[in-house]
């Protein structure tokens, strides 16, 4: 019996189905040029109005009254100081937390109970932990609107999320490391330090560089917590007040000289410059820890 | 009519002598469980294992002998890892797992309370089926086991004479910064063997060491435990027949019943289970009828 000659081009339905997956690779790839369309506008639009502005006394001068003499130089320490008191507090008790969660705790209502917990307070809107800090640091403890009182309120707002990172960089660590650490007769706890937390490094460091451009770029808990303030000196303990760049931004927007948008356009850019390079070193950490 | 009483009495007679019911075919042949004369390093004694509501192990008892290789044979999820696994406590890691009965180490009950898990697999190693060297060089995989139970004395020392135990020194004398990873399967399962040695165990139980590995691989690792048996005892878990009888001295054959519970069918000497088997599951096993 003579057979039909075989057709290989796509034709009919199947010619139908081809054209619509290619169809979808376009509709995928616009909607990613999308996201990153927008985000060179605004990029572009503030480098245009702010890069004018940018200039080492830009960033050494202290707030003023006048523009052109207004400067970065005490929102800059002010969030070096808050980010790395935030860093100090937020992850010994970030990483232990995780530990204790993925590695000793029985696996009973109280294991899940904080982990319910930890997913609802990774939700909670960051004005809430500002209303917090000032209540309960600020207040309570009596220690005002100071630099303490940021990084303590900042590592609250972040604990969630590090916590949550940090499990996940733990549990990928697969378990045939940890039974055969085991199997040698080494101790649960001689199994986390030499093996599991080494092994999660990289996820964990990832995470904590992830939470502190976060933090970085908090604005609502630190208004909060009174630091929508000008400070015109450099900080040098953690008991003063202080004051953030993505704050300082937001006080030249609001202020109606044009000028003083120029400023916070410029800050902007400082701040996105800090924020991108804390994101590409996380990349890179990421990167380097896989190729090894 | 006497004959025909006759007859009946005559098979009366027969009747008595006849068994009572037939053998099932799932009672276990009692004298199927033969312990070996030498020494015991484990007394098993009605051993019973739980995951959860399920029931693993259905008491099970034999003993083994020290300075021998043992071989756990028996189909796929007969429970022979589940054994295992019970010799150095490592089913303890498992959440939700019960045991009861008694696995006695020179005399000791390693399930007893006031036995530390931890000072138990010092002294009984484990090599695991996939090999698992640390993401560490050569030496720090070696080096490790010793490191955590405090050894003071020279290291590179006691890491060369474990990897030379091991058969894997010449290969890797020269490299041993390189990561334990960078090996081939064979290697890297002889280097784990060489980090269990390194903790100076007093038993080996090996888990299908050889599963993973290609068959030149697996021969080289028989002979090493063929070398290893003069100083250690060791036990291994295989589902290949073959290496069962090419290695051990002694085999026990395991069998899991309809509701999945795993119980010791045979155990004698290897000879005798691989060419005169007792029970007829043994047998049917070994010829290759099932599993």
């Amino acid at each position: 019996m003579a057979t039909a000659p075989v057709v290989l081009r796509a034709q009919g339905r199947v010619a139908v189905r081809q054209a619509v997956s290619n169809a979808s690779r376009y509709v995928f790839l616009g909607a990613s040029l999308l996201g990153v369309g927008v985000l060179l506008i605004l990029a572009y639009v503030t480098i245009e109005k702010g890069a004018g502005r940018l200039s080492w006394d830009f960033l050494t001068n202290y707030p003023s009254r006048f523009p052109e003499q207004a400067g970065l130089r005490s929102s800059i320490l002010g969030t070096v100081w808050v980010m790395a008191l935030t860093i100090v507090m937020a992850l010994p008790i970030a990483v232990g937390t995780a530990i204790w969660i993925e590695e000793f705790a029985p696996r009973n209502k109280l294991l899940a109970f904080v982990k319910l917990n930890l997913s609802n307070l990774a939700g909670v809107p960051s004005i809430i932990y500002g209303v917090l800090g000032l209540a309960v640091f600020g207040r309570y403890f009596g220690l005002g609107p100071s630099i303490m009182t940021g990084a303590l309120t900042l590592s609250l707002m972040i604990m969630p999320m590090t916590v949550i990172a940090s499990q996940e960089a733990i549990r990928q660590v697969p378990p045939s490391i940890r039974d055969g650490a085991l199997a040698l007769g080494a101790t649960k706890w001689q199994t986390v330090w030499y093996h599991v937390l080494p092994g999660a490094a990289p996820g964990i460091i990832t995470g904590i560089i992830l939470a502190v451009s976060r933090a970085a770029g908090e604005t609502a808990a630190l208004i909060m917590i009174g630091a929508f303030t000008f400070i015109a000196f450099d900080n040098t303990w953690p008991d003063q007040d202080f004051t953030t760049v993505p704050i300082q931004i937001y006080n030249w927007t609001i202020r109606p000289q044009e000028a003083f948008r120029e400023n916070a356009a410029a800050a902007i850019i400082v701040l996105m410059v800090a924020v991108f390079s804390l994101n590409l070193l996380a990349a890179i950490i990421r990167e380097k820890f896989r190729r090894s | 009519m006497t004959e025909l009483s006759e007859r009946l009495r005559l098979s009366e007679e027969l009747l008595q002598e006849m068994p009572a019911a037939p053998i099932s075919a799932q009672e276990p042949v009692r004298d199927a469980v033969i312990d070996p004369p030498e020494n015991a390093v484990f007394s098993l004694s009605e051993l019973s294992l739980w995951y959860g509501n399920k029931q693993a192990l259905g008491d099970v008892g034999f003993k083994i002998p020290v300075k021998r290789v043992t071989a756990l044979i028996g189909p796929s999820g007969c429970g022979k890892s589940t054994l295992i696994r019970c010799l150095n406590r490592m089913n303890d890691l498992i959440a939700g797992v019960r045991t009861i009965g008694v696995v006695s180490y020179h005399g000791q009950d390693i399930y007893a309370p006031d036995i530390d898990p931890v000072e138990v697999r010092r002294r009984i190693g484990m090599v695991f089926q996939k090999p698992n060297p640390f993401p560490k060089s050569i030496y720090e995989n070696v080096a490790f086991g010793a490191k955590v139970n405090g050894y003071k004395g020279n290291m590179s020392q006691l890491v060369e004479q474990s990897l030379r135990q091991a058969a894997l020194w010449t290969e890797v004398k020269d490299e041993l910064k390189k990561s334990g990873l960078a090996l081939s399967g064979g290697q890297q399962q002889r280097l784990c063997i060489a980090r269990a040695l390194a903790v100076q165990p007093d038993v080996i139980l090996m888990d299908e060491p050889c599963s993973a590995l290609d068959p030149i691989a697996t021969l080289k690792i028989e002979d090493l435990i063929r070398e290893l048996v003069k100083d250690y005892t060791i036990i291994i878990v295989t589902h290949n027949m073959q290496q069962a009888a090419r290695v051990s001295d002694y085999t026990a054959f395991m069998l899991s019943d309809a509701q999945g519970v795993g119980h010791l069918v045979e155990y004698g000497p290897a000879n005798d289970i691989f060419t005169n088997p007792k029970d007829k599951r043994t047998e049917d096993y070994i010829t290759g009828r099932f599993g």
